[in-house]
């Protein structure tokens, strides 16, 4: 059987205020196949952002890692000198962001910005990298590569700037690319586009995904495994579909019956959205129990 | 919220320079103007005049505190026209936009282009010397830093969702501006406010040493050192302590200005809710 | 058939665009908004959708008067309700509220939930100390708030309490329309939930109006009586909820439906997409979403009209 691509093995997280530490993530751990899309899911503070900053090497104090392990290709990286960490990171490990406008330097053109990851990781001159940097473009699919890469950021729009984002991830033909919420500032159009293209890129490429999201129906139109997060756990995860159609932990039950879906008014009428207070007394023993299906290659339901 | 050691001594000073002027008539041991004696004077200090005397024979700390009296008085009225002003302006400059924007804007632009202490000497020429005349010189220009904050922060409150309710539920212009608008930036306008109030003192000192500001006998920071112009190679103190006096509350006023600043910006606040 | 409450005929909001060059030249004017028809009926959810930057914020604006229209007419109960012969803000203010979509900005921070909700009842004449506290007393109560909490400020309530407190202000004055400008796409998906059912309930209980402007197209098949298709400024489609949702005719609006993530759909999503994917826009413009292809707001739209393809049902056609 395959090793795991990341195996993040009971990571806990804190953040220390003066002499005390409040918990940020507690005991998450999850794995991701080569070439497997895995989605982690929550609302907002529910520590699933936090989890991609580790796994980038990203956390800064006051937060602080107080236990658990982050294996990649079976190295810790958690014990990896920081100028190791640094190689990998744009190389080996990917990362794509909510708002390209922030992550995008303003004052280069985009075509220059792609072209310094072959620099900056493979060691091409520059004018190789910059022939690269159009076909990149052209990966993606933005129209007229050779053109578009001589502009600036603040000349593209939300599409395109979040295509660039995903070209300059991909440019070095990663192993895992880390996505967060990178389709939340976008049009629906739009976002069903670019899901489509990270699903496509990563297939055709064999990169494994980090999928971050708030929504349900993009991570269950992307992703092949899920993972629910609360209050810092990891309260459940399954297949995609198993998932969605027999959630077993009340906080997935509930976040799956507040949510309309759409051409359930058609076939049931109006029906009223399930108020997850109602349905959950505590919301304090919520992160008490656990339901983590094995997956499927690991020898069947439990 | 927090001060740090800054926004203390800045407190500080401004409040020692506040009670000297308030408690003037109980502290000093003397009379500014009427107790001259001519059979003291230019006396170094000493356990009767603390701070020595002056060419007249005058207490020079006597005339510290009451000079603090007019250099509060100038500094907040001063102050207090110039927000006025700046605020009025400003606010419906952005809130309304259109020509009295540009209007506004170009006035304030021509303002800044102006040296102050040039325009305070215009104003002061035309007007005469005195407090009054003073007060409304120095009044009349510095708002221009004002009226530009207050017509940023109006553009981009002007756009909150609290702003457009307001206008929803039925508010007036003047009152969306006054009970929306104002209490959410008068932070800054505070820090303003606070800052030029040093630089009003020091302006107040400037014109009153050119002869232009308070006139003698009464005591200013300003005006004593005129009079020490002749006699800092004799009488060194006459200088040293109107200048000690200018040097420290102009310090304490930029000090609290800075402070509030601090503790008014909400990045700093977010590390103790 | 009820007499509509709200009438919007032929509106149209352009914006001057000032002109990089000296006395003005190259003044371009933006059509934000061409030609949108509708009534709105007592009691019912209007929804208009589209995508940023479509139009269907400028028309929120334009019928909350907070946005002047350029050409068209609003009446409302039959009277003007825009324009010269219209009515002033405080009668606006009676007939139209709005919920804002961040309940972070739309309260102010220095004011205390009931001085926010009482200054409104004062204005419009209502003094009696008593009155005041029995309204704000009953108002916080059916928003899911206790009466206490309306003595606090609006940093201490959580997002959700925040979008209630919003609601409170809106139904104050007691409207009969509530505008509601993306009301739940702030919030996290378990108190989006908690929102909607209160919106509903309100509605219900009250006799409310909605006209909700939406991007997310599962909160609107959920909440809405009919629905308004927008498409660069031009309306292109129009029905009711279940014309739009089952059987849609524009190219837009299904496209528009098959890209939304929804978990049930999702294994059928590309392929829907794919089949309309290749469709002519209509109009005459051109259209590419990733935005490749600029909009051009900047000229006015090619002559197309309206067509009734079902009782209740327009599509907007190209005029060949």
């Amino acid at each position: 059987m395959t090793d795991p691509l990341l195996h993040v093995d009971g990571l806990t997280l804190g953040v220390s205020l003066g002499s005390s530490v409040r918990p940020i993530l507690r005991d998450v751990s999850f794995q991701i196949m080569p070439g497997e899309t895995y989605g982690l899911v929550g609302e907002s503070g529910s520590g699933k952002s936090v989890t991609s900053l580790a796994v980038m090497g990203l956390v800064k104090r006051p937060l602080r890692i107080s236990d658990g392990k982050i294996l990649f290709k079976g190295q810790n990286l958690l014990a990896l000198p920081k100028r190791e960490m640094r190689r990998l990171r744009g190389n080996r490990i990917a990362m794509i962001f909510q708002e390209p406008m922030t992550a995008l330097n303003p004052l280069s053109t985009v075509g220059r910005q792609i072209a310094e990851m072959f620099v900056l990781h493979q060691n091409k001159s520059w004018g190789e990298a910059e022939k690269l940097a159009v076909d990149a473009l052209a990966s993606v699919q933005v129209p007229n590569p050779g053109e578009r890469a001589r502009n600036y950021p603040h000349q593209m729009s939300g599409g395109l700037r979040q295509r660039v984002m995903i070209a300059m991830a991909l440019a070095c033909n990663p192993d895992l690319l880390i996505a967060d919420e990178p389709t939340t500032a976008l049009d629906v159009t739009v976002q069903a586009e670019v899901l489509r293209l990270i699903k496509e890129l990563c297939a055709e490429r064999g990169t494994a995904v980090l999928f971050i999201s708030h929504d349900l129906g993009v991570i269950a139109s992307v992703c092949q495994r899920v993972g629910v997060m609360y209050a810092g756990c990891l309260v459940e995860e399954n297949e995609t579909q198993a998932l969605f159609r027999n959630p077993r932990h009340d906080y997935t039950k509930g976040l799956l019956g507040a949510l309309p879906r759409l051409g359930s008014r058609s076939r049931h009428g109006r029906q009223r959205l399930v108020d997850i207070d109602s349905i959950i007394a505590d919301r304090s023993t919520l992160t008490d129990t656990r339901f983590i299906a094995p997956r499927a290659a690991d020898g069947g339901q439990p | 919220m927090r001060f740090g050691f800054n926004f203390m001594l800045g407190a500080f000073l401004t409040a020692l320079v506040i009670l000297a002027g308030i408690l003037a008539p109980w502290l000093a041991p003397f009379h500014p103007v009427l107790d001259a004696d001519l059979m003291n004077s230019e006396l170094p200090p000493d356990a009767t005049f603390w701070f020595g005397t002056d060419a007249q024979g005058r207490d020079v700390y006597t005339r510290i505190l009451f000079g603090a009296q007019i250099s509060l008085t100038v500094g907040i009225v001063s102050q207090v026209i110039n927000s006025i002003i700046g605020i009025t302006l400003g606010m419906t400059a952005g809130y309304w936009g259109g020509w009295w924007d540009d209007l506004v804007n170009g006035l304030t632009n021509v303002m800044l282009a102006i040296p102050s202490l040039i325009f305070a000497l215009a104003v002061m020429a035309v007007l005469g010397p005195g407090l009054p005349s003073l007060l409304i010189a120095l009044g009349l220009t510095n708002w221009s830093w004002t009226c530009r904050i207050a017509r940023s922060s109006t553009l981009s409150l002007k756009s909150q969702g609290y702003v457009q309710a307001a206008q929803t539920l039925g508010y007036g212009d003047l009152r969306i501006m006054f009970t929306q608008i104002l209490p959410n930036m008068m932070g800054p306008i505070l820090v303003m406010a606070t800052l030029g109030m040093g630089s009003a003192v020091l302006s107040e000192a400037a014109l009153s040493f050119l002869g232009l500001g308070i006139q003698p006998p009464f005591p200013s920071w300003g005006s004593m050192l005129t009079d020490a112009r002749q006699l800092i190679q004799l009488a060194p103190w006459v200088a040293i302590f109107p200048g000690l006096a200018i040097f420290l509350s102009v310090l304490g006023f930029n000090l609290l200005g800075d402070g509030l600043r601090d503790s008014l910006d909400p990045h700093m606040r977010t590390r103790n809710p | 058939m009820t007499a509509p409450l709200l009438q919007v005929d032929d509106l149209h909001v352009r914006f001057p665009i000032s002109g990089s060059g000296m006395f003005g030249t190259g003044r371009r004017t933006l059509y934000a908004v061409n030609g949108i028809s509708f009534d709105l009926v007592k009691g019912e959810c209007l929804s208009i959708v589209g995508e940023s930057g479509c139009g269907k914020s400028t028309t929120a604006l334009a019928i909350l008067g907070l946005q002047e229209p350029t050409d068209g007419a609003i009446r409302y109960h039959g009277q003007p309700f825009s324009g010269p012969g219209g009515p002033g803000r405080m009668e606006r203010a009676k007939a139209v509220q709005m919920v804002f979509q961040d309940p972070y900005s739309s309260l102010n921070p220095r004011q205390s939930v009931r001085t926010s909700l009482a200054a409104p009842l004062r204005l419009h004449g209502i003094t009696a100390a008593s009155e005041i506290a029995d309204r704000i007393e009953a108002m916080m109560t059916d928003v899911g708030l206790t009466p206490e909490q309306a003595s606090r400020y609006p940093h201490e309530f959580s997002g959700g309490q925040r979008q209630r407190i919003g609601i409170a202000r809106a139904l104050i004055l007691e409207p009969e329309i509530v505008v509601l400008d993306e009301p739940v796409s702030a919030l996290d998906v378990s108190i989006r939930a908690q929102i909607i059912n209160l919106l509903l309930d309100l509605q219900e209980k009250r006799g409310l109006s909605y006209l909700m402007i939406s991007h997310d197209l599962s909160v609107v098949e959920h909440m809405s009586d009919r629905v308004l298709v927008m498409f660069r400024g031009q309306m292109v489609e129009e029905g009711g909820w279940r014309q739009i949702f089952e059987t849609p005719v524009h190219p837009y609006t299904r496209r528009l439906i098959a890209a939304i993530p929804d978990p049930d759909i999702a294994t059928k999503q590309t392929e829907t997409l794919e089949r309309f994917a290749d469709m002519p826009m209509p109009g005459g413009r051109d259209f590419a979403s990733d935005g490749s292809k600029a909009p051009d707001v900047f000229v006015a739209p090619s002559p197309s009209e309206l067509v009734e393809i079902a009782p209740d049902h327009r599509v907007r056609l190209a005029l060949a």
